[in-house]
């Protein structure tokens, strides 16, 4: 943010946003294959055979939405069972230099939830708390295969709702980790490991510095770790401080590689659902209307950084630059709010500066991405989420152009309207409730580090990350206590698989209807009057479901300020 | 209808729907709408409140008062749409009244019973003056009836024994002559019964659209009631305290109570549409459907064209005069009352000055045209010689002549297939084994139906024609009439397999018949339109009937279908987009105290871009407004929204705009006008 | 039963692909390319003892060195963080009271914004161009240097951060002051 200069500013996030959306298409094209490959031959055929070899007799067949959904829920078990018991087991397990010490039980469930939901919520410092071979055999391993899971119900998805039966998990899974991030992340872990960021297995060092002090610094495998971190919108830093530190973002260069990173697999999963839904102008018309809330975002973020730093009003310090607390300047000027946009439209969570420290109505920002929740959102699971909004806009709209409302030639009726609701209700229901239960009780009261409306943003933005299976945070809360790691974990378990489990089921019940033919009268969701619907129908709902607490929260703190 | 009343607020409507509405304050009644009922139980505490609220009393107590009125606007919705019903019901009850019928017992024997005490399968003998006592067919006899009990319209029709008008309705009223009628229904499910339990609501169901909506609509209040509940302990952490009259004003503000309020009147008043368009629909399931269909199965004659094919040349074979020929034609015409064969013996008569002659039995045998002969003539018994004379489809008349061991000349088929392809229809005329000629028939098609039909190909609705014409025709009328595709030489049979064909293919499919040959595809139709002309087993084969028996009704019964469920969207989008005005009112006003640092309001009054007086006139303002659009959509609720042959992409856009941005818009203007008058009157 | 068994299957597969693999592949190919950084841009003196990262910033409180932004994790290495406080705390316009008085700023001669807030992870390597030119004249009296030859030093040192030529321009503090250590 240094240099007030919008021009560096919007230039970097067109660079990385043109640059993303372009990459999207090919790599949409590569998702589609080795996602849902329609050859019986080939090498991606192979690929198949091979998976189905290593899962055993479990793979075969292709199934409904109810036994994929058992097989997804098993596999997440097993998944969070294995990563608390190596985390419940740090001490004696190998690759531990710096001889980390065991973690106590709310935080080992805290963080096995958290990482199995692809959210990536940390109350511990990773630099602090975790040894190597935690950080690779739990976390990196999680941050693989819960993006993969991810992956895998869109593709069930986008299945069902052409028609199609769902799929079969276990081989989506493997899919999705080794023909989609495997290759994906060691490219962009390359690209780091250029850009200058830490790859070895050693421990801290000890440094003498010029004054004659002992600075002791921790080192590790961070650029293989970063890569999968950003590539499956995980986020959970390798450090406490995440992408800030600078051996986990240590230049201009690599800040622009993970930004890009963090974007382009969730851009790319809207083409992946247009074309196995067998429409890519709707694919069009969705991307179009998440880049139109993108960009809002953006434009608020970036006017209201460009503001300075509020606390220091009267003071003689130079206000050009707007508000640097909590950046680095080595990414840039414009680098820190395109950063928190893109970081909380997508559930990655991971962040470049501290959202904390941003300027009150920058900081609702990536509050209202996360109650959104599926401008690209997640891997996977954001078009998955978006989704749930399309049911209820075609709802809608389908009546208002007099027919019964249909989603790609199928009727949407009760049963599905009622899926969808439930969902958002969900959604609603872990944000506000949690937020309410810890804002009156000793659970949360206390537990900010700022007074009034902040304190309470950072209570709101704490459950609105779990919820949103995002993972960052207004780091300010002392969130590392019992009640906060197993309200936060359990919000997460269920923000994470309710949303999941409650569209494939819809997909399920509209797979099986009969088919309506297009005509005139029907609803058209690829054209630029649907989006505008869809945009409307996103931006209503949350609106009306998060106002009030925004208000008491940013947006009280950032009319105090203007006072 | 036996006088439906017209105006949408007749003073005899909306007298005893503010009785009802009153009534309908019973909680189990309210309990099926569950944004209503929850508005029902925020009235309630709200009341109770009144005296240890903590706020002003007037205040609250106002708001108490105008919760209370939410509600009775609802409910005087509702009764104002049945009410109409009610007075229909009525009118159709008093035909009803019970009469004495005369049974038939064998060998000629009479007895005379109560129209009550007659069961299925009885026959009955009614004569001039009397009222035909249930439902059922003509076995015997013709007769004029009048119906205007059931179809307001007072010209009587005929009925006869045999064909497809044989069906008569329990209740009206034979003016001429006597026929024997079979009874086809028990008592009290009769055309009249059915009709009367459908406008009056008694055994409305909702429809599945209108389920999915009070679901999402429940869901909504759920998430708005959360966000009220939680508001109290945000409010904790700023040092606030909201009383509770204020919580229940918000969540009231904020839940769909527009939409909610309407539902139920915008369904009832979508099948009362189509009563007063003489349609009677089955069940409300039957309307929405309609406006889902999106290929209509139109008969050509009555539909397309104008009933009646003229006779316009004789065309005679080779060898043959046309005197002859126009004879021959005449004669085998005169049995036909059907307006073709009376355009012949007119035509005959121009031409060739020949008269229409009496030729009655025994000398002469009509044979009477059917689907499956596709033909009519007369045996005339002149004597010794015996004349078959025949007229009909050229097929048919070709291997009657065929049967009769003669051929038909090629010319005459080539005329006919020239006047086939002129759109006209070709009668081959033959006596014995000769053939005549040919009779120029030719269709009018019906004035302005060509645009209607590119109207409905706006919104997206493929028309088909039926007709028993040889394809050449039908596709000289298609053409000419504008319709998407035609069915031609159409038997029951290939219209049944072409509605399950069309449906195979994802289209809904309309269509009306009336004889008992049409059952089966009208069964099979999404939606079935049964002429009342028609036969028994037509009408119970369909979901609707017309009681006008005018098939291009079935344009009208789709728009109101889609009007039904746009109207239902419509509401929606409005009462969603009504809520952020009423948060820019509501919240400032009560969070206007939180973070202040001095005497005066705090940041968070800053909200308050209406400038409204004070946080009771704004919270005041934003529930009357919410109870008052109720009131002022009413009208809109029972008349539809306004509907406009376009595509579904500019429906969208004009809907989205009106309802949407207006919906966003309007309560601004609204709350701020309330505002100023509560001031004004001192109300707060 | 089956699904748990492809469950168990599948995780160990990813898990000795994603995790054993994938790792060593990219350590493999650091120890290749990047050796240098990739055990953390380490600066050793003349005798070999490391004194720092050249990414990371460490504390410096005397006068004859550049002072890198403030650090709410004071500088440590091991547990890196930023303040996260509000940038309406009080706090915040406490500490940069401080700063002001320690770095002598006024309503003249304002201080630049970065010296005055904590960076996310209280490491930033970095200080602005004018953050540096504020500190010239503190520093070249120190070192009994005149403020010119400080002040190219600087201007040697300070690189756009970016490909954008407007942006301000950055010196790295520790670069900084071991360059004018080995003058």
């Amino acid at each position: 943010m240094l240099a007030n200069s919008p021009f560096a500013g919007s230039s970097l996030a067109v660079l990385v946003l043109v640059g993303c959306a372009l990459l999207s298409w090919p790599l949409g094209r590569w998702l589609r294959a080795a996602m849902d490959p329609q050859t019986a031959s080939g090498p991606l055929a192979r690929c198949d055979a091979w998976f189905r070899r290593l899962g055993g007799g479990a793979t075969a067949g292709e199934h409904g939405w109810r036994r994929y959904c058992v097989q997804l829920l098993v596999f997440n078990v097993v998944m969070f069972t294995v990563g608390v018991l190596l985390l419940a087991l740090q001490p004696g397990l190998p690759l531990n230099p710096d001889g980390k010490g065991a973690l106590e039980w709310s935080l080992v469930f805290h963080t096995g939830a958290s990482f199995t939901t692809n959210t990536n919520l940390q109350h511990y410092s990773g630099e602090v708390a975790m040894s190597h071979g935690s950080q690779l055999w739990a976390l990196m391993w999680q941050q693989f295969v819960s993006a993969a899971t991810g992956l895998a119900a869109l593709t069930a998805l986008a299945r069902g709702l052409a028609g199609r039966p769902l799929g079969n998990f276990f081989v989506d899974v493997q899919r999705a980790t080794f023909l989609v991030l495997l290759p994906l992340s060691l490219l962009v872990a390359c690209l780091l490991v250029l850009g200058g960021m830490p790859m070895t297995l050693d421990g801290a060092v000890q440094a003498t510095t010029l004054e004659g002090a002992v600075q002791t610094i921790a080192r590790g495998p961070v650029a293989a770790f970063v890569a999968i971190k950003q590539l499956g919108t995980n986020g959970g830093g390798f450090f406490g401080p995440n992408s800030t530190h600078p051996f986990e973002n240590p230049s201009f260069a690599t800040n622009v590689v993970t930004t890009m990173a963090l974007i382009v697999l969730p851009m790319a999963c809207v083409w992946l659902f247009g074309r196995i839904v067998g429409n890519r102008r709707h694919a069009v018309v969705l991307f179009a209307a998440m880049s139109v809330l993108l960009l809002a975002k953006l434009g608020v973020a970036m006017a209201c950084e460009s503001a300075p730093t509020p606390a220091f009003a009267g003071l003689p310090v130079a206000g050009d630059v707007g508000n640097l607390e909590g950046k680095e300047l080595r990414f840039g000027p414009g680098a820190a709010p395109l950063w928190a946009v893109l970081t909380t439209c997508t559930s990655n969570g991971s962040v470049n500066c501290m959202h904390d420290s941003l300027n009150p109505l920058t900081g609702l920002v990536p509050m209202v991405g996360m109650w959104l929740n599926e401008t690209f959102g997640g891997v996977g699971v954001g078009m998955i989420n978006l989704f749930v909004y399309l049911v209820l806009a075609v709802f809608v709209a389908g009546m208002m152009v007099g027919r019964t409302p249909e989603y790609l030639s199928r009727r949407v009726e009760v049963h599905e309207v009622k899926l969808a609701v439930l969902a958002m209700f969900a959604h609603a229901l872990c944000i506000l409730g949690g937020t309410a239960l810890f804002a009156a009780t000793s659970w949360g009261i206390g537990t900010p580090n700022d007074p009034g409306a902040h304190g309470f943003s950072e209570i709101l933005y704490e459950f609105t990350s779990a919820a949103a299976n995002n993972g960052s945070g207004f780091e300010g809360l002392g969130d590392n206590t019992v009640p906060w790691n197993v309200a936060t974990g359990l919000v997460m378990l269920l923000a994470r698989f309710v949303p999941i489990v409650l569209p494939l089921a819809i997909a399920g019940a509209l797979a099986g209807k009969r088919t309506t033919a297009a005509s005139a009268g029907t609803l058209a969701v690829d054209t630029p009057t649907f989006g505008v619907m869809v945009l409307a129908t996103i931006v209503f709902l949350g609106a009306l479901t998060f106002l009030p607490a925004a208000a008491l929260g940013p947006i009280a703190e950032h009319l105090q300020t203007v006072r | 209808m036996a006088k439906p009343p017209t105006s949408l607020f007749a003073a005899a409507l909306v007298r005893p729907a503010l009785v009802q509405a009153v009534r309908k304050l019973d909680p189990r009644v309210l309990a099926r709408n569950p944004v209503m009922f929850v508005t029902m139980l925020g009235a309630v505490v709200t009341t109770v409140a009144i005296p240890t609220a903590g706020e002003e009393l007037g205040f609250v107590a106002q708001l108490a008062a105008w919760l209370w009125f939410t509600l009775l606007f609802a409910n005087f919705a509702e009764a104002m749409a049945e009410g109409r019903g009610k007075a229909q019901a009525d009118a159709l009850r008093a035909a009803r009244s019970d009469t004495m019928a005369n049974r038939l017992i064998g060998q000629g024997r009479i007895e005379p019973v109560a129209a009550s005490a007659l069961r299925k399968g009885d026959t009955v003998v009614v004569a001039v003056g009397e009222t035909i006592p249930a439902d059922g067919d003509v076995v015997d006899g013709i007769a004029s009836v009048d119906e205007s009990a059931i179809t307001g319209e007072s010209a009587p029709v005929i009925r006869e024994s045999g064909g497809d008008r044989c069906a008569v309705s329990g209740g009206t009223r034979v003016l001429s002559d006597r026929i024997v009628v079979r009874i086809t229904v028990e008592r009290g499910h009769g055309f009249l019964d059915r009709m009367i339990a459908m406008v009056e609501g008694a055994r409305r169901q909702k429809t599945p659209n209108e389920v999915a909506l009070t679901v999402l609509l429940a869901a909504l209040t759920l998430i708005f009631l959360l966000v009220c509940v939680t508001l109290q302990p945000f409010g904790q952490w700023a040092g606030a305290s909201f009383s509770t009259p204020v919580l229940v004003a918000l969540l009231v503000c904020l839940i769909p109570t527009t939409i909610g309020a309407l539902i139920s009147a915008i369904g009832i008043s979508g099948i009362d549409r189509l009563i007063q368009r003489n349609v009677l629909a089955t069940s409300g399931r039957a309307v929405e459907a309609a406006g889902d269909v999106d290929v209509l199965m139109l008969d050509k004659t009555g539909t397309i064209t104008l009933g009646n094919r003229m006779a316009t040349a004789f065309l005679p074979a080779p060898g043959i005069a046309a005197e002859r020929l126009a004879d021959a034609a005449q004669l085998a015409s005169l049995a036909d009352e059907t307006p073709e064969g009376r355009s012949i013996v007119v035509l005959a008569k121009q031409q060739f000055q020949l008269r229409g002659r009496e030729v009655q039995a025994p000398h002469a045998t009509f044979v009477p045209f059917t689907a499956q002969t596709r033909m009519s003539g007369v045996d005339l018994l002149g004597g010794a010689s015996k004349r078959r004379i025949r007229k009909g489809a050229v097929e048919a008349v070709r291997e009657f002549v065929a049967a009769q061991g003669g051929a038909t000349d090629p010319a005459v088929l080539a005329t006919a297939e020239s006047v086939a392809r002129g759109g006209g229809t070709a009668l081959l005329v033959a006596e014995g084994s000769q053939v005549l000629g040919v009779v120029h028939l030719k269709d009018v098609v019906k004035g302005g139906i060509k645009q209607r039909f590119a109207q409905l190909r706006a919104v997206g609705i493929r028309t088909v024609m039926i007709t028993g014409d040889n394809p050449l025709t039908a596709a000289a009328i298609a053409a000419e009439a504008g319709v998407d595709a035609f069915l031609a030489q159409a038997t029951p049979e290939t219209k049944l397999a072409r509605i399950r064909e069309e449906q195979a293919k994802g289209h809904l499919v309309a269509m009306t018949g009336d004889g008992t040959n049409d059952a089966p595809a009208l069964a099979q139709a999404d939606v079935g339109v049964a002429m009342n002309t028609g036969t028994q087993a037509a009408r119970e084969a369909g979901n609707m009937v017309d009681l006008d028996s005018n098939p291009t009704k079935l344009l009208e019964i789709v728009e109101i279908g889609k009007q039904l469920i746009m109207t239902r969207g419509a509401l929606t989008t409005f009462s969603l987009a009504n809520d952020l005005a009423k948060y820019f009112a509501i919240l400032p006003a009560m969070f206007a105290g939180i973070y202040a640092t001095g005497p005066g309001p705090g940041p968070l009054a800053a909200l308050d871009v209406m400038h409204l007086h004070s946080p009771h006139s704004a919270i005041l303002a934003a529930v009357v407004f919410n109870a008052l659009v109720i009131l002022l959509l009413i009208p809109l609720a029972l008349r539809g929204v306004a509907w406009r042959a376009a595509g579904a992409a500019a429906v969208l856009r004009r809907n989205l705009l009106v309802y949407g941005l207006g919906g966003v818009l309007a309560p601004f203007v609204g709350i701020k006008a309330l505002d100023l008058l509560l001031v004004a009157l001192h109300l707060v | 039963m089956n699904d748990l068994f492809a469950s168990l299957r599948v995780c160990l597969a990813t898990m000795l692909v994603c995790v054993v693999g994938y790792t060593a592949v990219v350590l493999g190919f650091a120890a290749v390319c990047a050796p240098d950084t990739a055990s953390g841009s380490l600066l050793r003196a003349k005798d070999g003892t490391v004194v720092g990262s050249r990414l990371l910033a460490q504390a410096f409180t005397r006068p004859e060195y550049f002072w890198p932004r403030p650090s709410a994790c004071d500088w440590n290495g091991a547990a890196a963080g930023g303040s996260n406080l509000s940038p309406c705390n009080p706090a915040l316009a406490e500490r940069a009271q401080q700063a002001i008085a320690r770095f002598g700023a006024s309503a003249a001669n304002p201080l630049p914004a970065d010296l005055a807030t904590a960076s996310g992870s209280g490491l930033d390597p970095h200080i602005s161009a004018a953050a540096a030119r504020f500190q010239v004249a503190r520093v070249a009296a120190a070192r009994n240097l005149p403020a010119a030859e400080v002040q190219a030093v600087v201007d040697r040192l300070a690189v756009a951060p970016g490909p954008f030529p407007t942006g301000e321009r950055l010196v790295n503090v520790l670069e900084l002051n071991l360059a004018l250590e080995r003058r």
